[in-house]
């Protein structure tokens, strides 16, 4: 459970912060090797360096490392809560578990699903607010405060209000022989739009940040080059501000990879319809099995992980805070 | 190549600004035209406007006698030259001016071999396949030329283009630019700020303050007989003295002294009869140090002792600093537009005149100097108006 609470882009941000004071340090000093040549005043310098940015340290290391390697060492037990004289070290046996077992597959099925369509609507969707944004001539102000109300309602309320509006019995879009969130394919739609709807406005304020990217100069040069607006669109504003797409798929595909609440107010799951985070929390707090909780939660580190590597090195996407960031 | 027409060309913005005011250009064909004013002149939307980029609110662009008013920029065959450059940065040099013709889907092979013809032209050869990013800023502005070039456009439309250089380079670019367009012999509309650009590259130059023409002419016609205070003080570096003054009598009196009207200026003023106020203007370099004259020369024109403030030596010449005794100061806006369009209000010295001598001058800051100026050069223009009193055209 606890692995998958902090952001990763947040702990690469944060270790970032954390380790350039003592670049600096090492920067000053000239020689990086040879203790013996560093001058009193380096030392001194090198000292505070370190004792400046050792609460940060602490403060990572006791909300982001012990949880990681706390969760490691659970996920190599057996450990359950119900029957807690039964704890053993196991090895990865709860990992051959997890990963032979149907439930995990479809979760990660059913998750990966989610994430591909949402993201991808969100994208186009995202790009369409971005660029009215970006053009609104009247009123730029008021439409942007307006796009951004679903990105300001708490996940939780937004899933009840979908959930009310799709109930079988209150529901205002269903009937009564109708109960979409009681089938699977309409469930995860349900799901989906959910997300989409309250996910969007945060995907444009990205891509509007990119859009600010491409100079008007270069959008009147395509123009005088013979462009025409869809020309200009996909041969010039896309490639320019690729960087800041591939930002912004990357904070929504891990965001969405994680998805958790609105599953937990739509479905609570039935039907197929959980995410990983979701079969995780159902197996940690609800079943107190604490090792095979801690393994699906390494689990999905590691595939966030993975997504993370994907885009930043695959897909060059320049990582959030880097020097290349949207440079041109 | 092509023939462009402004004819009665306006642009009102929708908050009710008056950006360009009936603006009357014929371009014919070849011909390098160059728009210079200061800033806010209406040039750059005159400009996009003739590119398509921004609509026009009244009157008629043509081109080739056909009217592009409602054409969109693709549609009018014109090629744009950016103070930016805008270079599309996700590609390579060859790629960028490859874009126009590609869009036009033209042929491989065509393309090719336009773009290697104009990378030759513009020795841009080395760098086809580097990045723009990777370029110096001489460079880039070549490859927007050659982004420009290789569709052979009807006309080159070039903003500020040369702006963006440090000095040096500008005026290398400069001569090359005029080399490239006497070579193509392609229509150019030319905007700049820089009067030095305008005199030395445009067959002819149009001057634009506030949105309104002031004058078009070559450059020599617009610095030997500028249609008013404006143009006056625009064209030549540096600028123009005014001094108050008035004529009775076939004479001019300033603070320069008494001088005889030339016979120029006396025909053209003899209308007005009796006395007027006039606002006297002469160029730096038709001052010389008196010493180094000899008299048949100084009989030619008027003397007048300043008082040097400042001597600026340049080495082929010197340029002196100087200031007059005047009873009043000059109140014009146009005047007031022109210095603090050169920043001149912002230094505090708007009263100074300055003259430029010979190198071998002898004179010396803080002390006084007689001055020769050649009457046959004064300019007079009407106070009120600002026109030169000498009908020109």
């Amino acid at each position: 459970m606890t692995t998958q609470g902090p952001n990763p882009a947040e702990t690469a941000a944060g270790s970032t912060a954390v380790a350039e004071p003592a670049e600096d340090a090492k920067r000053g000093n000239g020689k990086k090797n040879g203790k013996s040549a560093l001058s009193e005043g380096k030392r001194a310098e090198r000292r505070l360096a370190w004792l400046l940015c050792a609460p940060a340290v602490i403060v990572m290391v006791a909300v982001t490392a012990w949880p990681i390697i706390y969760s490691l060492w659970l996920s190599l037990q057996r450990y359950d809560l119900r029957f807690p004289d039964d704890t053993e070290f196991v090895g990865l046996d709860n990992y051959v578990a997890v990963l032979s077992s149907g439930y995990w597959w479809t979760a990660f099925g059913v998750t990966l699903a989610i994430t591909v369509v949402s993201v991808a609507i969100e994208l186009v969707l995202g790009m369409v607010l971005a660029l009215v944004m970006h053009r609104a001539l009247v009123g730029r102000g008021l439409v942007r405060t307006v796009s951004l109300i679903p990105y300001g309602i708490v996940t939780v309320v937004a899933a009840f209000s979908w959930y009310f509006a799709w109930d079988q019995v209150y529901g205002y879009f269903t009937g009564p022989d109708d109960a979409p969130l009681t089938q699977t394919i309409p469930s995860l739609l349900i799901i989906v739009l959910a997300e989409v709807w309250k996910t969007t406005p945060f995907m444009a304020l990205l891509l509007m940040a990119g859009l600010a990217l491409v100079p008007d100069d270069l959008l009147k040069a395509a123009a005088m080059d013979g462009a025409n607006a869809w020309q200009r669109f996909t041969k010039v504003m896309l490639p320019v501000m690729k960087p800041a797409i591939l930002v912004a798929l990357l904070f929504r595909t891990l965001d969405a990879f994680r998805i958790f609440d609105n599953i937990f107010v739509l479905t609570k799951g039935q039907n197929d319809t959980s995410s990983v985070s979701m079969i995780t929390y159902n197996n940690l707090i609800k079943g107190l099995n604490l090792g095979i909780g801690a393994t699906m939660s390494v689990l999905i580190f590691i595939s966030v992980a993975i997504i993370a590597f994907v885009f930043i090195k695959l897909f060059g996407t320049a990582a959030p805070g880097s020097d290349t960031e949207g440079r041109r | 190549m092509a023939e462009i027409v402004l004819d009665k060309v306006s642009k009102r913005y929708p908050d009710g600004a008056l950006a360009v005011s009936e603006v009357s250009i014929d371009i014919a064909d070849g011909e390098f035209i160059i728009l210079v004013g200061p800033s806010g002149c209406g040039k750059s939307t005159t400009l996009n406007m003739v590119a398509g980029l921004e609509d026009i609110s009244s009157g008629e662009l043509r081109i080739d006698g056909e009217r592009v008013n409602e054409k969109a920029p693709k549609d009018r065959d014109i090629a744009m030259v950016f103070q930016s450059y805008a270079l599309y940065p996700h590609m390579s040099v060859r790629e960028n001016m490859a874009f126009p013709l590609r869009l036009a889907k033209v042929d491989d092979a065509t393309v090719n071999r336009k773009v290697n013809e104009a990378a030759e032209i513009l020795d841009l050869t080395a760098h086809l396949d580097r990045k723009p990013a990777n370029l110096s800023g001489g460079q880039r502005q070549r490859v927007a030329m050659g982004r420009a070039i290789v569709r052979n456009p009807k006309a080159f439309l070039m903003d500020e283009p040369l702006s963006n250089l440090d000095a040096k380079l500008r005026v290398q670019m400069r001569t090359s630019v005029s080399k490239l367009q006497k070579q193509l012999g392609t229509t150019t509309l030319y905007v700049t700020h820089d009067q030095t650009e305008a005199m030395t590259l445009g067959d002819r130059v149009v001057v634009l303050r506030g949105g309104h023409v002031q004058q078009i002419g070559s450059p020599q016609h617009l610095y030997d007989n500028p249609a008013n205070l404006f143009v006056a003080g625009f064209i030549g570096s540096p600028s123009m003295n005014f001094f108050p003054g008035q004529i009775a009598e076939g004479s001019v009196r300033s603070p320069l002294g008494t001088v005889p009207l030339p016979d120029r200026l006396k025909d053209a003023v003899q209308a007005g009869s009796g006395q007027r106020d006039v606002i006297v203007g002469i160029r730096p370099e038709h001052f010389e140090d008196a010493s180094l004259m000899d008299d048949a020369s100084r009989e030619r024109g008027g003397l007048v002792t300043v008082k040097v403030d400042v001597l600026e030596s340049m080495g082929s010449d010197a340029y002196a600093h100087f200031t007059v005794e005047q009873s009043e100061a000059i109140e014009s806006a146009e005047l007031a537009e022109l210095a603090a369009d050169s920043g001149r209000t912002d230094t505090g010295s708007d009263t100074g005149f300055t003259a430029r001598l010979s190198a071998a001058t002898t004179a010396r800051a803080g002390e006084p100097i007689e001055l020769w100026f050649d009457t046959d050069k004064l300019q007079l223009f009407d106070p009120s108006s600002g026109k030169n009193l000498v009908s020109v055209e």
